[in-house]
This record gives C-alpha cells, sequence and structure tokens, in this order.
C-alpha cells in the first residue's frame, strides 16, 4: 500500500459536511464565554466596569485577572510567566482583559461590548526600531530593554573570513509577520464533571495539553480529558497555550456548567498568534565562483507584546538552517528576540525554517547578480553532493540526512525548460509592449521529523517520539491508535497503508484513532512535519510485532514452524503445502482463545510501540517560479510553479501532493499577498479577511509537482516528512522571479509581499 | 461576527415594505441579497433595529425593453445581469461589470438595487449605470421619484434615498451595438476594485467614462470625457483620469498608486472601445 495513491478515509464524512468541529459539539446547559479584547496597544487599566454588562439578560457573569490570581500561570519561559487576562496593564490590541459567560453567544457579545475598560495610554512600540529604542520604555516587566532574549548562536567570528573573501555583500531582508489564517479558528469547549474536566479544543498535542490542564489545576492526569476532534486546520498556530484552554475549564469547575468559546475571524487575525516577523542582517563573503566562503547573520524577530515559550527561541531554528542546502563553511550566526505592543507571535507553518531558506535563498541570488552569473550555476557550485551524507552543518548536532541536491536542481532545471526561458525572458525584455518574465528557483532544505526527546524536551514536550497501538479485531479487522493529533494531514488514511503492509490486511479493514486522550495511550502531537517520519515509523513498530505474533499463532494452528510459513492472499500458508491454510481471521479469533494457544501465549494481538528517532530528518528539493510582471501596473502573475521534493518514502502519493499545494499555498500568499500589519500606533490594519490577503483558489497558479525518492537513514521507514516543504520552499522561489523579471533596471530587492502597488514603486523609482 | 440584536420582518409585496420601512424609520433597513448588509452588522458596523426582507419580492426582479429604455427591477441578481439575452444585446456594459462582481454564489445572491443602494465607492455596477447615465426609480411614502445616477450617490455608503423610501427599479438608455469596456484592478480575483473603469460609447460619438474606487461615491471622468470630446489623442486624455478624484489613501493602496491605476485602466479602456 506504501506508495500508492489511495483516497482519503477522512474525506466521506468532511465532504459531505459531517465532520465534527469543536463548535459542533453540544453538552447540556451548555454555556458561552467571549472575551473583551484591550483595544489600546499599550495602556494602564485604570478601571473595569461591568456593572451594566452582568445586568444584561443571559449574562451569568464576567471575570478580570483578578479573579483569577490564584490560578498558577501559563506555560512559558522561567521567570516570563504571566496570567490568563491582561493584569494592570496591556500589551497589544487583542488581549484578553476580561471574560463574559452568558447563555449564549449572541448575550456573550452583547454584554463583552457593554464592559468598559478605562485604559491610561502609555508610549506604543509597534516596531522593533521603537522598541530598542534608547528611549522606549519597559513594555513586559520582567524585560527592561524589551530584548526578551539575545542569542548568540555560534560562537564562530567570521569577520576576517569576511574580509580575506574575495567578494562579500550585505543585504537586509525583511520575513514579513504572516497569520496561519486556518479555516477553523480556535476553540475550547470545557466540561468539569466530578473530578475534573473534558476539553475538546482545537489542538495539535492533546496529551501535551492534557499536561498542561492537569498541572495547572493540581490534577493526576488520568482525571483531564482532552479530545482534539476534527481540526480545521492549524499551521502551528494551535500549538500555542492560548488562555481558554484554561479559563474555560476553570469557569466551567466554578460554575458547574460546560463552557464553550469559539473565536471568531476577526478575533483570530489579532487574538491567535501570529508567525514569522523577522529582519535578517547578512553579510557574506564568496569567491569569482560565486561559492560561499562565510556568512553573518543577525536576526531581530519580533516576537509580539508578551513573550510565548516558543516564539521566544524560534530564532535557534532559522539559525540551525542558515546553510540551506549549501557547504558553508563558516556561519556565525546571533539573534534577539524583541518585545513590541504588538500579537504575540510563535509557530508557523515551518516555524523558524522558512525564515532561513528565505534568507539563503535570496543570498545566494544577490551574489549571483554581484558576479554576473546564472543563480542556477551558483548554487551548483555550492551544493552539498550526494556523497558527502549525512552531512555535518556547521551546527552541532545539525546533520543533514541523504539527499541528493544536485539531482534536484538538475531535474527542476530540465522541467522549467530553463534555457528557454532565459531566451523568452530577452525576447520579452527587447519588447517594450511585453510583460516581464522573471524566472526564481530555491533549492531547500528544511527540518522535519521533530524529535528527538533530548531536542523536543526543551520545547516543554515528554518526548520527542511517537507512540502507536495497533489491535487485530477477532474478525482480522485492526485498529490503530496513534498519539498525533492531525488537522487536515489525512493520518487516518497514510498510516493505514502503512499498517496494511506490515500486517497483510486490507486497507479498507483498518481503523486510524487519535486524538482523545482517554483512548490513545500517549502522544507527542503533530507539528513540525513529524506525521510520517516519527508516527508512521511508530505504526510501523507496533505492526511487525503485532504481524509477527500473528504469524506465530497461524504456524500453531497448521502445525508448522512460524519460518515455514508464507503469506498467501487472506492469511498463511505452509510452504510447498498448498491445502495447509489459515486465514488472519482464523488466527485473529485464535488469539483470543486462551484454551487453543500454545502455553504461556498472551491473548490477543496487541502492540503498543513508542518509535523514538534517531535525529531529525531533513526534507529537501528545488522549486522553481515563473512570473510575469504587467509593466504598466506592477501586477505579479505566476506562469508556472514547479516542484521537485525529496521527502523520502512517499506513502501516498496523493495527499503528499495536497501537503505540497497547500505549503506552496501558503508560501505564495506570503510573497506576494499577506502581511498582518499595524500602524505606528499598534492598532492593526488587518483584522479581518478583507484586509489580510489570503489568496483564493484563483488568485494561485497550478502547480507541477515531481518527486525524488531517497529514503532518509535515519528512520526505519526512510520517511522524511512534508508538510512545511511548500512553504519553505516557495516564498523565495517567487521573490526571486519578481527579483530576475527587474533586475535589468537595476533592482536588487523587492520586500514581500510584493504587491502590485510595491513592484510598481520598485519600477518606477529604478527607471 | 455575531451581529448586535435586531428584529425581522418580511415583505410580502412593495406596499408591505414601503408600510414596514415607513413604520420604524431609520431603524429599518431593507434586506435584499445580504452581501453587503450582513457582514456589516456581523462586524457591527451597522445595527439596524429591523429588517425589512424584501429579498423574496418577485415582482422587482425583471429586465425589460422599454421603448429605447431598458427597464432592470432593483431585485434583479447579478447572475441574471451577466446572462439576460436583454442585457446583453441592449445594455452589455451592465452584463460585463456584472461578471467581475465576486463568485458565482455571490451573483446568485446579490441584487443590482442592493449593490446600488448600499453607495460602496467600489462597486463596479454602480460604475457601469453611472456611465450608462442611469436613473433610480425610488419608491416611498410620497410616491414615485426618478433619481439620475450622477446625483444618487452622495457620499461613501451614503444614497440620495429619503427615509422610507425603496429602490425598485433601474432605468438605462439602450446602446445597442455601442462598443463599451469595463476595466477592473483588485487584489484578489474575488475582491472589490481597487480601481476600476466603465467606458460607453455614446450615441452622437463621444464616450461616456465613471470610475470606481476613486473618490468617497464613484464619479464620472469628466476631465478625460471633455477632452475627448475636443478631439485630444487617447492617450492624452487618459492622463486627466483622475482629474478632481479624492481617491483614498489606505491600506489597500495609496492615492498616488489609485491616481496612476486611473490612467492605465482609462487608457485600456478607451484602447479596448
Amino acid at each position: 500500500m506504501i506508495g500508492s495513491a489511495v483516497p482519503r478515509k477522512e474525506d466521506a464524512a468532511l465532504l459531505t459536511g459531517r465532520g465534527t468541529f469543536v463548535d459542533d459539539i453540544h453538552r447540556p446547559g451548555l454555556l458561552h464565554m467571549v472575551y473583551v479584547h484591550s483595544t489600546e496597544a499599550h495602556a494602564l487599566i485604570t478601571g473595569v466596569d461591568a456593572e451594566e454588562a452582568r445586568s444584561l439578560p443571559g449574562v451569568v457573569g464576567v471575570w478580570t485577572a483578578r479573579d483569577f490570581a490564584g490560578l498558577p500561570p501559563r506555560p512559558s519561559v522561567p521567570g516570563l510567566e504571566r496570567g490568563y487576562l491582561a493584569a494592570g496593564k496591556v500589551h497589544y490590541v487583542g488581549e484578553p482583559v476580561a471574560v463574559v459567560v452568558a447563555a449564549d453567544r449572541y448575550a456573550a457579545a452583547d454584554a463583552a461590548r457593554a464592559v468598559r475598560v478605562a485604559y491610561e495610554p502609555l508610549p506604543v512600540m509597534a516596531t522593533v526600531a521603537d522598541a530598542l529604542a534608547r528611549d522606549s520604555v519597559p513594555i513586559f516587566a520582567p524585560l527592561p530593554g524589551n530584548l526578551a532574549l539575545e542569542q548568540q548562536v555560534t560562537p564562530d567570528d567570521v569577520t576576517a573570513d569576511l574580509e580575506a573573501a574575495p567578494h562579500r555583500l550585505r543585504a537586509r531582508l525583511v520575513n514579513q509577520r504572516c497569520a496561519g489564517a486556518p479555516m477553523e479558528p480556535y476553540g475550547v469547549l470545557a466540561d468539569w464533571t466530578g473530578a475534573g474536566p473534558t476539553v475538546w479544543a482545537t489542538v495539535q498535542a492533546p496529551h501535551r495539553v492534557r499536561a498542561e490542564i492537569a498541572e495547572r489545576f493540581g490534577l493526576a492526569r488520568h482525571l483531564v480529558r482532552v479530545v482534539a476532534p476534527d481540526v480545521g486546520g492549524a499551521f502551528g498556530v494551535k500549538s500555542s497555550f492560548m488562555p481558554e484552554l484554561f479559563l474555560a475549564p476553570e469557569l466551567s469547575r466554578r460554575l458547574g456548567r460546560p463552557v464553550k468559546y469559539v473565536e471568531t475571524r476577526g478575533e483570530h487575525m489579532v487574538h491567535t498568534y501570529h508567525g514569522r516577523d523577522q529582519l535578517q542582517d547578512v553579510e557574506v563573503g564568496f569567491d569569482d565562483e560565486g561559492r560561499i566562503l562565510a556568512l553573518d547573520v543577525t536576526l531581530t524577530v519580533n516576537i509580539g507584546g508578551v513573550p510565548d515559550p516558543v516564539g521566544i527561541g524560534l530564532a535557534t531554528l532559522t539559525s540551525y538552517m542558515l546553510g540551506g542546502c549549501y557547504k558553508i563553511p563558516k556561519i556565525a550566526a546571533r539573534y534577539r528576540s524583541v518585545v513590541t505592543n504588538t500579537t504575540p507571535t510563535a509557530s508557523y507553518r515551518g516555524a523558524g525554517r522558512p525564515e532561513a531558506s528565505f534568507l539563503i535563498e535570496r543570498v545566494v541570488d544577490l551574489v549571483a547578480r554581484e558576479l554576473g552569473r546564472d543563480p542556477a550555476d551558483v548554487r551548483k557550485a555550492n551544493l552539498i553532493q550526494p556523497g558527502e551524507m549525512p552531512y555535518q552543518t556547521p551546527f552541532e548536532g545539525i546533520v543533514y540526512d541523504e539527499a541528493d541536491y544536485p539531482a534536484a536542481l538538475d531535474l527542476l532545471l530540465d522541467r522549467l525548460g530553463y534555457a528557454g526561458l532565459r531566451e523568452e525572458q530577452a525576447r520579452r525584455l527587447a519588447d517594450p509592449r511585453a510583460p516581464l518574465l522573471g524566472v526564481g528557483l530555491s533549492t531547500f532544505v528544511e527540518m522535519g521529523g521533530f524529535g528527538p526527546t533530548p531536542l523536543f524536551e526543551q520545547f516543554g514536550y515528554l518526548g520527542g517520539w511517537e507512540s502507536a497501538n495497533v489491535r487485530m479485531q477477532p474478525d482480522g479487522s485492526v485498529i490503530v491508535l496513534v498519539g498525533t493529533a492531525p488537522h487536515g494531514q489525512g493520518h487516518q488514511t497514510a498510516l493505514a497503508q502503512i499498517a496494511a503492509d506490515q500486517l497483510g490486511v486490507p486497507f479498507d479493514a483498518i481503523s486510524v484513532l487519535y486524538g482523545d486522550t482517554a483512548v490513545v495511550q500517549e502522544g507527542t502531537g503533530t507539528m513540525g512535519s513529524r506525521g510520517m517520519p516519527v508516527a508512521g515509523n511508530a505504526v510501523r513498530m507496533a505492526a511487525v510485532e503485532v504481524a509477527d505474533k500473528a504469524r506465530r499463532v497461524a504456524a500453531h494452528m497448521l502445525e508448522a514452524d512460524a519460518d515455514d510459513l508464507v503469506r498467501i492472499g487472506d492469511g498463511f500458508q505452509v510452504k510447498g503445502v498448498p491445502d495447509a491454510t489459515v486465514t488472519l481471521a482464523e488466527v485473529a479469533e485464535r488469539a483470543f482463545k486462551p484454551h487453543l494457544l500454545p502455553e504461556g501465549t498472551a491473548l490477543g494481538l496487541e502492540n503498543t510501540s513508542y518509535f523514538e528517532p534517531k535525529n531529525l530528518s531533513y526534507p529537501s528539493g528545488a522549486h522553481g517560479c515563473v512570473v510575469e510582471i504587467d509593466r504598466d501596473t506592477g501586477r505579479v502573475s505566476i506562469l508556472r510553479y514547479v516542484c521537485v521534493d525529496d521527502c523520502g518514502t512517499v506513502i501516498n502519493p496523493m495527499t503528499a501532493r495536497g501537503q505540497i499545494h497547500g505549503g506552496v499555498a501558503q508560501g505564495i500568499a506570503q510573497a506576494l499577498f499577506e502581511k498582518v500589519a499595524f500602524d505606528a500606533g499598534g492598532r492593526p490594519l488587518t483584522a479581518s479577511l478583507e484586509d489580510y490577503m489570503v489568496p483564493g483558489a484563483l488568485d494561485l497558479p497550478p502547480y507541477e509537482t515531481h518527486h525524488i525518492e531517497t529514503r532518509s537513514s535515519f528512520n526505519p521507514l526512510g520517511a522524511k516528512g512534508l508538510g512545511e516543504a511548500g512553504a519553505t520552499a516557495a516564498p523565495q522561489a517567487v521573490v526571486n522571479a519578481v527579483v530576475d523579471a527587474l533586475a535589468h533596471l537595476g533592482v536588487r530587492d523587492v520586500e514581500m509581499p510584493c504587491t502590485p502597488e510595491r513592484v510598481w514603486k520598485v519600477m518606477h523609482d529604478a527607471s | 461576527m455575531i451581529p448586535a440584536g435586531f428584529s425581522y420582518v418580511r415583505a410580502g409585496s412593495v406596499e408591505e415594505a414601503l408600510d414596514e420601512l415607513s413604520r420604524h424609520g431609520g431603524a429599518a433597513r431593507p434586506l435584499a441579497g445580504g452581501h453587503s448588509l450582513l457582514p456589516a452588522m456581523k462586524l457591527r458596523r451597522a445595527e439596524p433595529g429591523v429588517l425589512v426582507d424584501i429579498g423574496r419580492l418577485r415582482e422587482l426582479s425583471y429586465v425589460r425593453a422599454d421603448g429605447d429604455r431598458i427597464a432592470v427591477g432593483a431585485l434583479t441578481s447579478h447572475r441574471t445581469l451577466e446572462r439576460d439575452p436583454v442585457v446583453a444585446a441592449q445594455v452589455p456594459l451592465l452584463a460585463a461589470a456584472a461578471r467581475r462582481i465576486g463568485d458565482p454564489q455571490v451573483r446568485n445572491r446579490g441584487t443590482i438595487g442592493g449593490s446600488l443602494a448600499h453607495a460602496d465607492p467600489a462597486a463596479d455596477l454602480a460604475g457601469a449605470v453611472l456611465a450608462l447615465d442611469g436613473v433610480l426609480v425610488a419608491r416611498g411614502p410620497a410616491g414615485v421619484r426618478e433619481i439620475p445616477a450622477r446625483e444618487f450617490f452622495t457620499g461613501r455608503c451614503r444614497n440620495a434615498l429619503a427615509p422610507g423610501e425603496l429602490l425598485t427599479e433601474i432605468r438605462l438608455p439602450a446602446a445597442p451595438g455601442r462598443s463599451y469596456a469595463f476595466e477592473k484592478f483588485s487584489r484578489r480575483a474575488l475582491d472589490w476594485a481597487v480601481v476600476g473603469v466603465a467606458a460607453q460609447a455614446r450615441p452622437g460619438g463621444g464616450v461616456a467614462i465613471a470610475l470606481i474606487g476613486m473618490g468617497p461615491t464613484p464619479v464620472r471622468a469628466t476631465a478625460v470625457e471633455e477632452a475627448l470630446a475636443a478631439g485630444e489623442p487617447a492617450a492624452e486624455a487618459a492622463r486627466l483620469a483622475a482629474w478632481g478624484c479624492e481617491p483614498p489613501d489606505d491600506a489597500v493602496a495609496s492615492a498616488s498608486y489609485r491616481t496612476h491605476l486611473a490612467e492605465v485602466l482609462v487608457t485600456r479602456a478607451l484602447a479596448a472601445l
């Protein structure tokens, strides 16, 4: 089954509108919780008047920070903890100041508007420059200079190497702030019955959430049940610990009734955390061939009004991936995480790695431009060769697994018809009426398969492993329980394919369950492209054990040696004896008959396995983009987008293609459309999808996808992960194409998003 | 995304709708396709106390040729305008503009009267009706009156309807066989126009040109029209596209970019005539 494009088991329910999302779940006596969000970017709270709100029909109560003073703070970096609601001051527009609970959402929304919060404005620092300015004032109390973290990632000083290099150049690149904007916003329903709560929530790691809730409330974990039902996209933004994960259960406990919170789209745009938002200062030294000799990088990250424990250190991952697919002998990297009066930032599809890929791919193009060489040739001069794998990067512990970067680039150039495109580009340049043509390349590598435990512990997880329980039913069908919590990836399908191969059971006879801590043994979760490389291997491990036991039971039934059995159709046969057969269903039933099993055989056909990856995996590939630019309006149209991806073993080519499409779409969105913006006063300018430009199907090109399969030796399946590859590869493929189209004007860079107006201005200023 | 409370009545006839509107005074808003009003209510930009649903008044959904005028009922959907043979033959500019609105779902629900009465300065149909020198028919407590399109749009999302008046019909001079152009520039395929241009060749020569997205209301590009009438070449005339406009300067586009787009789009529209 591995490698076959079977349709998704998930789709029958989802496509007919019969999925079960948090907002679809109803409990008797349900109450609704709505936030009062800060309307100020930076201000002291001088008073909260909830009298009118409390008096409105249907309103159960209004609570502010002081009402939760007894609860331990939200999970964070030690010393930077904070409560659930703004206490005494607000740090950004959208920060929750109070919660209202009412009999229905309408009453709750009306009451939230009736809560009057009095503010005493403080100076607003909406940018990192303002927050770091000498006359800035502290935003988050424990951080006097608004500097949450200053990290020297490598001890290397490359000053001498840069000075010795035949050429060097500097650049400042901007990786703008983006919003995850999943189809389904954040939602929580908590029902505290008896000794502990059941919490249905749109989360990516239910077991982790269970641990955090149990700890906050001083409960043993078995008393807390967290369920992630169908989740409509997450893209990392549902991995942060939003206050509603604790407020809903706490209010349910206090009120003795279930409490539901479902974010509106407008709230999502200011309340749920954003991603990216890096300023990248780069200096690079290189030789006449374009070989990069040394790289010096300083990243300045806008982490928003209060530090998120993941957001604060995310640039470590950016730093680790700065070398891209290239043999760069020396890299010096440091970063600063800066607090500003904006919504906090944390994980967003790729979480730190797309920023690195963007940086190095833009730098390679700048080097090529500086030398007047073709960007494809400069890439070839720098690529790590397949014989050098596994490749130890300049960063300790960061070792790339098997891949063939040059083959990916060659395949891409071939599929693009690269030489022909360059000729066409020259032809169009000569015709002032023809739209400009640009070609952009992006040879990329990123991290997938998040684990192993020593790394993942640093993000607060119990481990970096994943777990699977494979249980054959007495009729030979199979239930798999897995510790990941997918939100669109298609784990029911892909993991069933893996189990089917090991067990010899038809795909249709396997069900995969996940997302419920009362059902699933233990789990880490779905993030960091870990589904196939980690969970896939856990399922495989457990299935191997079950298959092995089934063979032993079959051998007993056939009175043969297990080694003498061969698999046939739906069961086993004694080698060379066509009549001596037994079906898997017969074997499965036998496994539950103690008197008919060999002495000492445990009942049942079941195994729980935990797979700990040896290391991270490194999905890679080469993407190319061809754009056309309207000379009059500056509009960029993508004519072609070609992907060559190496995610190792491809489990299901159709869902793999879906991951590429979605990732590339978000990457193109970052390149051309999306930017979360604030004015100088910290007021959000993109608080709805009218202003935040998520592109639709008509705004995106068809994708041409190709795969190279280089198995990773880091795990038995040989899989590397794919969920974040498209979003990692695409932004710079597009931007490199846009800059390429404008290069004849002397244009060196166009900041993302390359909107028609921005491109027009760049053209206008250059000519 | 949670609207404030409101009450709802469904009108069974135009008379009933007029009664309800005058009974509730300024608190009532007519609801047609709901594509502008309902989102505005969910964002609490609009908080009408009463919605008078006129969406099922089939009597207001029609396209009729009436001598040299085409009469379009206010509840005619964008989709109908896009496909109606009378519109295609007599006022094809209207069909061209309707075709550029949103997606098929939006065009099936949205109505010409709703769009015009909402008076968004970037509305596609407003540009077309203005370039066609349309006349809007309103019925109210004081009877029926005609309002020329040039006088209908009085400000950003404001119109010339008096309290209790309902827009019931749009009358357009037929323009069979005369050339027209509709140029729209939007950020995303389904977005409102950043800037748009509707151009219609006139019977006695000359061109009527309307701009959307270039100020608080859709406007006629009179400077371009006059320059063309005076025999200026199209390229020269197009330079005057933004003359007298006060284009918005916002997160979607700067005023200077809008000014530039107006010139580009007028140039393209004139070339397409």
